[in-house]
């Protein structure tokens, strides 16, 4: 009984122990780790779409309530005015969700540039999305008020060949951007402009 | 038992190294060695959770039950890994993308649980911390060897930090079946062969 009893307690100290150690660290690494996530999974497609910004864009960015999500803005100032937002949606690929980080240009409403962040497509076929930049830049001044679709489904962007529903994927995710961008504008706008050059 | 404290570090470096001589804690060592840095990375990982599993193994020994010492070294293990994590996420992100699922299972990296049972619960603090360092910096070097032959063959360069050196001129035609899986298994096993050829008395 006696040895029980020592089981349970020394288990019990040392896993208490463990915890709090544990959530202290956490505690405190967790701004880091954020900043490390939106800088090394987020940073690169931000960065290429919005080549020429005069700010940074990952350090100017705030978060809207989107019905249930929180999503997250960057903001790009360009030519001495906030410009662009880019934010992030998905799409169904072939493996999983596509994340795509799409940037809309404030003024004229349109599409500024698209570019992948995270997927798990097949390298070489469904992958290239993330790796050829020709596929991508088709989405650069795509319009916001009809859907973004590929060229089989009577669009006008041409599908990466060999991974036509990676291609679906990222139209889709681009597509449900302009919607939420159509939603949110108002508050996107009001927020961007509080960002100073 | 009273051997020598050098001993017990240097154990580590040849007559004991891990992956070589014990044959254990292969997966790591078969996934992760694509290149030099990422070799590097998981050995100093490893490294830092065995001694500090080791030394607190060590100092509690007495007081953990030895019905319940398989569990509590487990918490121990468990606790150092999560705190690599961590620090990892937050301090060398890019590495920590590369070597991704591979940090968590140090968890169950038999290595580190071995060290334990085999040598931490029977001896003192300071032996236990000679034992992991030892066996920690052996790992981390039988790490680096591996991954120095597959990612010279497989892609002509070296990856000591963040960019790869080249070696080889721009003629080398890259062999790049040594960096996909059937060449780890394929460089182990030569490594293991001259291990043995080298050690023969």
């Amino acid at each position: 009984m006696r040895e029980m009893i020592k089981m349970v307690i020394v288990l019990t100290i040392l896993s208490c122990f463990s915890g709090g150690v544990l959530a202290y660290l956490r505690n405190s690494t967790q701004e880091r780790i954020d900043n490390q996530v939106l800088e090394f999974v987020k940073g690169p497609a931000v960065r290429t779409i919005f080549e020429g910004a005069s700010n940074n864009p990952i350090a100017d960015r705030f978060t809207l309530k989107d019905a249930d999500v929180e999503r997250t803005f960057f903001v790009a100032v360009l030519d001495g005015e906030p410009r662009g937002v880019a934010f992030e949606t998905f799409g169904k690929g072939y493996g999983g969700d596509v994340g795509l980080m799409v940037a809309v240009d404030l003024k004229e409403d349109k599409l500024m540039g698209v570019g992948v962040t995270t997927h798990g497509e097949t390298p070489g076929m469904g992958a290239k999305a993330k790796t050829d930049p020709s596929f991508v830049a088709q989405f650069k001044g795509q319009s916001m008020d009809t859907p973004i679709k590929v060229v089989a489904d009577g669009g006008s962007i041409n599908a990466i060949s060999g991974a036509t529903i990676t291609s679906r994927a990222v139209s889709a995710a681009a597509t449900e951007a302009s919607e939420v961008y159509k939603k949110l504008k108002d508050q996107i706008t009001s927020e961007a402009n509080k960002i100073k050059q | 038992m009273a051997k020598p404290l050098a001993q017990e570090f240097l154990k580590g470096l040849w007559d004991e190294v891990p992956p070589f001589r014990l044959v254990l804690g292969l997966c790591p060592t078969l996934a992760v060695t694509k290149s030099i840095e990422n070799g590097i990375g998981m050995g100093v990982a490893t490294t830092f959770v065995l001694v500090g599993s080791n030394v607190l193994v060590s100092a509690l020994r007495k007081l953990i039950p030895s019905k319940v010492r398989i569990a509590c070294y487990i918490v121990i293990i468990a606790t150092f890994v999560t705190v690599v994590e961590l620090l990892m996420q937050a301090y060398a992100y890019p590495l920590f993308l590369k070597l991704g699922i591979f940090i968590p299972l140090i968890v169950v990296n038999c290595i580190v649980l071995g060290r334990a049972e085999a040598f931490a619960s029977k001896n003192g603090v300071f032996r236990s911390l000679l034992d992991g360092l030892g066996i920690g910096v052996g790992f981390t070097l039988a790490l680096m060897a591996l991954a120095a032959v597959r990612e010279l063959l497989g892609t002509g360069a070296l990856t000591f930090w963040v960019t790869p050196i080249q070696i080889f001129g721009p003629s080398f035609k890259p062999f790049s079946f040594m960096i996909e899986a059937p060449g780890a298994f394929m460089a182990l096993g030569l490594m293991l062969c001259f291990m043995n050829l080298a050690g023969k008395k």
